[in-house]
Formats: C-alpha cells, structure tokens, sequence
C-alpha cells in the first residue's frame, strides 16, 4: 500500500478539502484517516457509515482516595504539571492537567493515590462510498491526541493493508499529532496558500518533514489571491527541491462545495480543473497510473 | 483582564483578528499580546521589528552508567515509554519524555540525575510604547509545546491586559493557553467545517467554565447555521468580519487591515468594551 498525508503546517489552507478531492480522483482500491483528530472534519464531506466504534483510553489519570489522604502535601510538591490542587484542605487531581506520569502514586506514603483508566475519546471505523475510513474524536479539552492519530493509522493498518492507496487527512502545526501522522507515509502533499504566514508555516513543516525522509510535493490552494507571495512560495520549494504540484485557483465554489458537503471536483469549476491536474501530476509521482 | 483568542477549526483567521484587536486598542491603552500558537507562531509577521530571545527548556533524564545496574525500574515506571532498559544499556526517547521527574525518583542507585534539553525559545518584542509581542516558538522537530506555551504566558505575567492568541483544536495545547484566562473569544468561519469546530471549542470553554464570544470572520452573509448555534449555546456574535479582498490581500503581506481601514479600530475598542462589560471587568 502507497501512503500520502495531506498535511499543512498552517491551518485552514484548504486539506480536508483537497483530501477529500483526492478521494474521487485516485483510482483503485483506497482507504482513508482522519489525523486531525481534535477538529475531525473529513467525515463531514463523507457521511460515513459507521462500521465499529471503539472507546479511546489515552494515558490514566490520577485519583486520590480522600480516606487514605494523611495530608503531607508530596503530591503537590512533586506534580510538574500543577495537577493537585489544594482546596478546602484537601488535595484534589485536576484530570485536565494530570498527564498520567503517576509520580504521585510514588511518593504518596500513605497509598492514597492511584492511576484510573479514563476515556478520552472514540475510534471509528467506517464504511464510505470510497473506501473504508479510519477516524476518531478526541474528548474536546483531551490531550494525547498523537497517540490517537497512532491508534487510527493502527486500525487502517488491521484492517485495510490489503488496499491500495492510503489518503490521510493531517493535523495543524508540526507538534506530536503531525509527528504520529507523518510517520510510515511514503509521500506528503504539504498545502499552502499564498501569505507571509502561509509560507512561515510551510518553512516550518518541511523542516519537520525532512526527518522522516518522505516525499514532499506542494499544493498553492487560492494561489492567484497574492501572486506576489505565491511566486516567493514556489522560490522556495525550486530551492528546497520540492515539486510544486498544484495550483488551485480562488474559487467561490469551493465555499459551495463544502456548504453542500460535496467534493468540489463535482462541480464543473476552476478549483475542480486545478484539482484534477494536480493529481494526474501526483499520481504520476507516486508511481500510480 | 486575560482574553483568549481560539477557533477549533484552522485558518478561520485568529492571529489576523489577535494582531489587529492588540494594535487598536494600543493606541490608547498598553497591551500584551502572547503568540501561544507556538507550533506555528504567526503573529511576528504582522510587526517585525527587534526582539530579545530566551530559550525554553525541559528536563530529561541523565544515566550515570557507572551507578547504574540495568534493574529497569526506570523504564518499567515510564508510561511514556521513554526509556528502555536493555540487557546492557539503557536507550532513551526524549521525544517521548514528558519531564515528570519520575524516573529519578524511582532509581534504587542514584543514577539518574537531570540536565535541561532546549526545545523552543520565547521572543518579547516592544513593538511600540503600548504594545508588546511575546511569541512561543517551538524548535522545529520537538513533538511537545507546552512548556513553550507555558514560558510564553509566564513572561507576560504582572500585565493589566493580555491578549492571548491560541493554536487550533481543542487538546491540551489549548486548554493549556485558555487555562486562567478571564474571557474566550471564537473566532469561526460560516462553512461546515468552522461550524463544526466551533461547537467543539464551544464545548472546552464550557468545561472550563470561562465565558465566551464568537466573531465570525470572512462572513459572506450566510450566517444563519452559525447564528442559530450561538443562540442555542448563549454565545454572543460580537463581530463580523465581512469578506472582503482587500482585507485578504492585507492579511497575506502581513499588513494590519485596521491600519489601512481606520474604521475598524473603533471597532476593536468597542469589542474590548463589551467583553469587559460581559466579564464585569472594571478595566
């Protein structure tokens, strides 16, 4: 199985909708994820059918049993996350800040603390019109989402390896989610979009990318909106060598689109045209067609 | 007053409403504003200028292999799977350590000691006499940005009123700039998507109890799925910003559409006004 993450570094440039052009144009037999799994939005343009659910149990979480509690406070003293807090003169776990290290459980003499599964979040597995997908959702204000995006890249690993072409959906940023997704992909399609921060953000992933020796290609979502930046962008991926293999044009029926939930190569449009030569330049990179 | 600025979804336009909220009410009151989104730090684009630099460090375990005797105690207690004890060595994954201390605490020998890892840096820029830019940036290549986030929001610490601009999603490093924070501001965009999002977001700041409001930016007039939300879960629209191209076009140079269109710093002020009145601040 090929695998390619449609990734960004900056937000809101335009993945889940590039993603989820990708999945009518790639031919074969596909499978899907959803790594952005603290704002999931692929299932939006998808309507997944949803075929098992599984509950996400991310790090425990320390409990103190306030029966045992004898008060010394070493809890609090040895917490690096500022999780205990003391109130009413009692000594209670923040679960929003306990990341579950359990060095409570180490130096609390009396036996009164104790690590607790906890739940924070689901895994899906689904059934699409084009292929199965694999996505989750993250308990809003939970951490440990890289771990999720490892436990979904699992499930497509159980379940789908026998197809052909993996089309991941990324995170944001360049922190441990994009880590966990970037990991084991053959190819990355970094999207960007023509803006002194757009091409921050860009610089920032690649750097990231690098290390993980996957091929990087570049798509410029709504490049004609500042084409002054837009040819700084393609300066930069000439010097990095990394092939610009899409320029997707301003387009208001891209908005159309995701309001009426459908893939945007299902209009006769600009962005739709753009989105077709990208991927017949992108199929052809990745050895397909 | 401490006022946060999040969206769930990204590119809805948070560090373009930040950078231009902080720049209007500076010009007649002193302003803070702390760039949290610290894997992707955007706001020193819009004001460039000097800036002083610090780093940011965690702690990660040191063996001394000379104490050491490969009991494993250490890598049986992480639960971040950072250490592996070996039959004859000991393989450590700073990637994986969350800097809880545990290990040294744990070791029979006293072979674990602690040495500081620099893994992102915090940049305090004077932009002008009443507004000062603190940005978290994370070193390229580190999986973690909390302790950026946390070094970012400690620097601006002692200050009347402090704008804080927030990465995407809705874990923990969201949570963990939203954390003591006296307002939330949403910013969303009328798709799907954003909708999508902001229900999510919408949800953190409920948990956390800390009231919020929403802008929707890029408005195209097709509001009404995200005006019925907001309705439904007392959140009050406090601004639109319409599409616009010119604010586009503003954006992606890096320039201040509220300097190019003075009408807007009223706006802001006016903003800032409600959420003190919201917040029944005296500020």
């Amino acid at each position: 199985m090929k695998r390619i993450a449609v990734i960004s570094g900056k937000g809101g440039t335009g993945k889940t909708m590039i993603t989820g052009a990708l999945a009518t144009l790639a031919e074969g037999d596909l499978v899907f994820a959803d790594c952005d799994v603290d704002a999931a939005n692929l299932e939006l343009l998808f309507e997944p059918e949803i075929e098992t659910t599984e509950a996400y149990r991310g790090m425990q979480v320390a409990d103190i049993d306030q029966d045992l509690c004898i008060q010394c406070g070493n809890c609090e003293e040895y917490c690096r996350f500022g999780a205990i807090e003391y109130r009413d003169e009692r000594f209670y776990v923040d679960p929003v800040k306990c990341e579950g290290c359990a060095v409570c459980t180490l130096v609390c003499p009396a036996d009164a603390t104790a690590m607790k599964d906890r739940v924070s979040g689901e895994i899906f597995y689904s059934r699409t019109d084009r292929g199965p997908l694999a996505h989750a959702r993250l308990e809003p204000g939970s951490g440990t989402s890289g771990l999720l995006v490892s436990e979904v890249k699992k499930r497509v690993n159980e379940r789908a390896a026998d197809r052909d072409l993996l089309i991941t959906d990324g995170p944001p940023g360049i922190g441990c989610p994009l880590i966990a997704t970037v990991t084991g992909m053959d190819a990355v399609l970094i999207v960007t979009e023509p803006s002194t921060s757009g091409l921050h953000d860009l610089g920032r992933v690649v750097k990231v990318a690098r290390n993980f020796g996957v091929d990087m290609y570049v798509a410029i979502n709504k490049y004609n909106l500042e084409e002054s930046v837009a040819a700084r962008i393609e300066k930069y991926c000439d010097d990095e060598g990394i092939p610009v293999v899409g320029r997707i044009p301003f387009d208001p029926t891209v908005i159309e689109a995701i309001r009426n939930r459908t893939p945007v190569t299902a209009y006769d449009c600009p962005a739709a045209d753009a989105l077709r030569a990208m991927w017949d330049t992108l199929a052809a990179a990745l050895g397909r067609e | 007053m401490k006022i946060v600025v999040a969206s769930g979804k990204g590119g809805t336009g948070k560090s373009t409403f930040s950078a231009n909220f902080a720049w209007s009410i500076s010009r007649s009151r002193d302003v803070v504003l702390v760039d949290c989104d610290v894997e992707e730090p955007n706001l020193h684009l819009f004001f460039p200028g000097d800036t002083s630099e610090s780093e940011v460090t965690v702690l990660n375990p040191a063996f001394d292999m000379e104490r050491c005797d490969l009991c494993g105690k250490c890598g049986d207690f992480c639960r971040y799977g950072a250490i592996a004890v070996l039959p004859k060595q000991i393989l450590f994954f700073k990637d994986l350590c969350h800097a809880c201390g545990g290990c040294r605490i744990i070791c029979p020998n006293e072979a674990i000691s602690e040495t500081e890892r620099v893994i992102g840096k915090v940049w305090d820029a004077p932009v002008d006499e009443h507004l000062r830019l603190i940005s978290g940036v994370l070193n390229e290549g580190e999986p973690n940005g909390i302790p950026v986030i946390k070094a970012a929001k400690e620097a601006a610490e002692g200050n009347d009123l402090v704008i804080y601009d927030s990465s995407p999603g809705t874990a923990c490093p969201v949570i963990e700039t939203i954390e003591g924070s006296d307002y939330v501001v949403l910013v969303t965009e009328s798709t799907p998507f954003g909708l999508h999002d902001l229900r999510l977001a919408a949800e953190v700041v409920r948990k956390l109890g800390i009231p919020a409001g929403v802008v929707i930016n890029r408005s195209d007039g097709e509001d009404d799925e995200t005006e019925a939300f907001c309705r439904k879960a007392g959140l009050p629209i406090q601004m639109k910003i319409p599409f616009d191209r010119e604010i586009a076009r503003l954006q992606s140079r890096g320039d201040l559409f509220s300097v190019a269109m003075p009408e807007w710093q009223d706006e802001f002020v006016n903003l800032l006004d409600d959420i003190c009145t919201r917040t029944g601040g005296a500020q």
